[in-house]
C-alpha cells in the first residue's frame, strides 16, 4: 500500500545585506545543510526546499547551492523558489533535485508547466498554490502569498492538473506558521477535483493536525516546517502516530 | 571504469553518482557513447517522458553502443525508472515509440483501481511477490522503496519480473533477464533498502 509522506518544509531566505552572492551563498549553506543531513540521516520520506527571495529578487534558483545539498541528501528532494522556464527545470534536476515546484511563474505562463511534464515528466512537477480565503472563496496567491491572482483555488487546482502538474502542494498562508492546524476544507476543496496526490502544508503544530489533513482532507502528503524546526516533535513519531491512528506510513 | 551513468539529457544523474559512491563504486556520468566500452557496469537513468528519452538516445547515438555492450559483451546494465521502463520493446508515452527491446512487453500508462489511488504513484511503496535473484538478495517481502511515476512496464514473460507492488491492482516493480535489470523504483532514493540494490548491482 502506498504510504502517506510526511515531508519537512525548509525555507531559506537571504537575511540582511545581500550583495556578495558567494558570501550569501555561504550563509544559507551554513544553516540549510546540516538540517539537511539530519533529515537525512533520520530518513525522512522525502524533502522540500523553496528559496523564498529567487522570485521577488527575479534570479534564478541557487544551483550550486542546490548542487551542495543534493550531495548530502539521499532522500527525495523538492526545490522551488525562481522557476521562470524550461531550462531552469532541466538545471536544477541536473543539480541533484529529483522533482521542482513552480509557484509564481506558473500564473503568467501556464505553458511552463506544460512543457515542463512534457520533457522531464509529470512526476517531477509539483505546482505549489498559495491560498487565502477571501469573502468566503479561496484564491490564489503569488508571490510568497502576497499578490491574490484573482484566481479561484478550484479554478486553478483544475487547470495546472490539466497542463500536466504531476503533484500540488497547497499551503494556507494565514495559516502558515501558526501551528494552528491545516486549513481542512482548503485541503478537501482541491483532493475532491483532482486526481494527482495533493500535499498539504501550512499550520501543523501537532500530529493531530496532520491526522485531520490526512483522514478529512485527503492528503496524501502533509508538510510542515514550523513543527519540526521550533517543537520537539518529529517525523518519525509524526509517522509513528498517525501509524497508530491506522493512516499507512513507512516507519524507517 | 568502474560504472558509467549514462548521462542522455534526462534527469537527475547527480544522486545516482552519490548513492553508487557511497556503495564503494566510483561511478562516472559519461556523455560519449564510446566510454560503455570500458564500463564494467551500466546504469541508465531517467526521468521524463519514453519517446523522449528514446530520441535523446537516439540522437546521441547511444543505442548501437548500448546494444554492442549490453547484447554483445553482456555488461551489466541497470535501468532506473524511466531508464527501466526503456528496456521495453515498446513505449506508450503520449505515443506509440519502440524501446531499446531488451525486455519483452510493453509501457503503459497506470489505471487507477481503487478509490484513493492518484496518479503518478509518488512515494514509498512496498514490493512483494519477489523472485529468487541477484538485485533483490536479502531484501523481504514488504520492504518499502520511493516510487515517483505514472506509467508501468507491462512485461510479457513471467520469468523476466522480479517483483510487484501493490498500487493500481499491481504493477512490475522490477525486471531483469540475466545481466540486464531494471527498477521502478529508485535505489538512489530509497535509503538502507536502496543501497541494498546498487550493492547488489555491483556484486552482478
Amino acid at each position: 500500500m502506498l504510504k502517506v509522506r510526511v515531508i519537512p518544509t525548509l525555507l531559506f531566505k537571504s537575511v540582511g545585506l545581500v550583495k556578495g552572492i558567494g558570501f550569501d551563498a555561504w550563509r544559507r549553506v551554513d544553516t540549510v545543510l546540516p538540517a539537511i543531513k539530519v533529515y537525512n540521516m533520520r530518513e525522512v520520506d522525502e524533502l522540500i526546499l523553496l528559496d523564498l527571495d529567487a522570485t521577488d529578487e527575479g534570479r534564478e534558483p541557487d544551483y550550486a547551492s542546490i548542487r551542495d545539498f543534493s550531495r548530502e541528501c539521499f532522500v527525495p528532494f523538492c526545490v522551488g523558489g525562481g522557476i521562470q522556464e524550461v531550462g531552469q527545470i532541466r538545471e536544477l534536476l541536473r543539480a541533484g533535485a529529483d522533482k521542482v515546484s513552480i509557484n509564481s511563474a506558473a500564473y503568467r505562463n501556464l505553458a511552463l508547466v506544460t512543457e515542463g511534464a512534457r520533457l522531464y515528466g509529470s512526476q517531477c512537477i509539483v505546482v505549489s498554490i498559495d491560498c487565502r480565503k477571501v469573502e468566503g472563496e479561496y484564491y490564489c496567491f503569488s508571490h510568497n502569498g502576497q499578490e491574490n491572482t484573482g484566481i479561484l483555488l478550484k479554478d486553478w487546482a483544475k487547470a495546472v492538473e490539466k497542463a500536466g502538474a504531476g503533484e500540488l502542494l497547497i499551503t494556507s498562508v494565514p495559516l502558515d506558521g501558526t501551528m494552528g492546524g491545516y486549513d481542512i476544507n482548503m485541503i478537501k476543496a482541491v483532493t475532491g477535483i483532482v486526481k494527482i496526490p495533493v500535499i498539504a502544508s501550512g499550520g501543523a503544530g501537532n500530529y493531530e493536525h496532520m491526522y485531520q489533513a490526512i483522514r478529512d482532507g485527503g492528503a496524501s502528503a502533509v508538510a510542515a516546517a514550523s513543527i519540526f524546526h521550533f517543537t520537539e516533535q518529529t517525523p518519525k513519531e509524526a509517522k509513528e502516530y498517525l501509524f497508530q491512528r491506522g493512516v499507512p506510513t513507512r516507519i524507517a | 571504469m568502474e560504472t558509467a551513468i549514462i548521462d542522455y539529457g534526462m534527469g537527475n544523474l547527480l544522486s545516482v553518482q552519490r548513492a553508487f559512491e557511497k556503495c564503494g563504486s566510483e561511478a562516472a556520468i559519461v556523455d560519449n557513447p564510446l566510454e560503455l566500452r570500458n564500463a564494467e557496469r551500466i546504469i541508465l537513468p531517467g526521468v521524463g517522458a519514453f519517446p523522449d528519452a528514446m530520441n535523446n538516445l537516439k540522437n546521441g547515438c547511444w543505442i548501437e553502443e548500448l546494444n554492442r555492450a549490453v547484447l554483445q559483451k553482456e555488461t551489466p546494465i541497470l535501468g532506473i525508472c524511466l531508464g527501466m521502463q526503456l528496456l521495453a520493446a515498446k513505449g506508450y508515452e503520449g505515443q506509440e515509440c519502440l524501446g531499446l527491446g531488451y525486455i519483452p512487453g510493453e509501457v503503459v500508462l497506470l489505471d487507477a483501481k481503487e478509490e484513493g489511488e492518484r496518479i503518478p504513484h509518488v512515494g514509498w511503496n512496498e514490493i512483494e511477490g519477489i523472485a529468487d535473484t541477484e538485485l533483490l538478495a536479502g531484501i523481504p517481502s514488504g520492504t518499502n522503496f520511493y516510487f515517483v511515476h505514472s506509467y508501468h512496464f507491462r512485461v510479457k514473460n513471467q520469468e523476466d519480473i522480479l517483483c510487484h507492488t501493490p498500487y493500481c491492482g499491481s504493477f512490475v516493480s522490477a525486471v531483469g533477464r540475466g545481466h540486464i535489470v531494471g527498477t521502478q523504483f529508485h535505489p538512489e532514493k530509497s535509503q538502507k533498502a536502496g543501497f541494498r540494490v546498487i550493492k547488489n548491482f555491483l556484486r552482478m
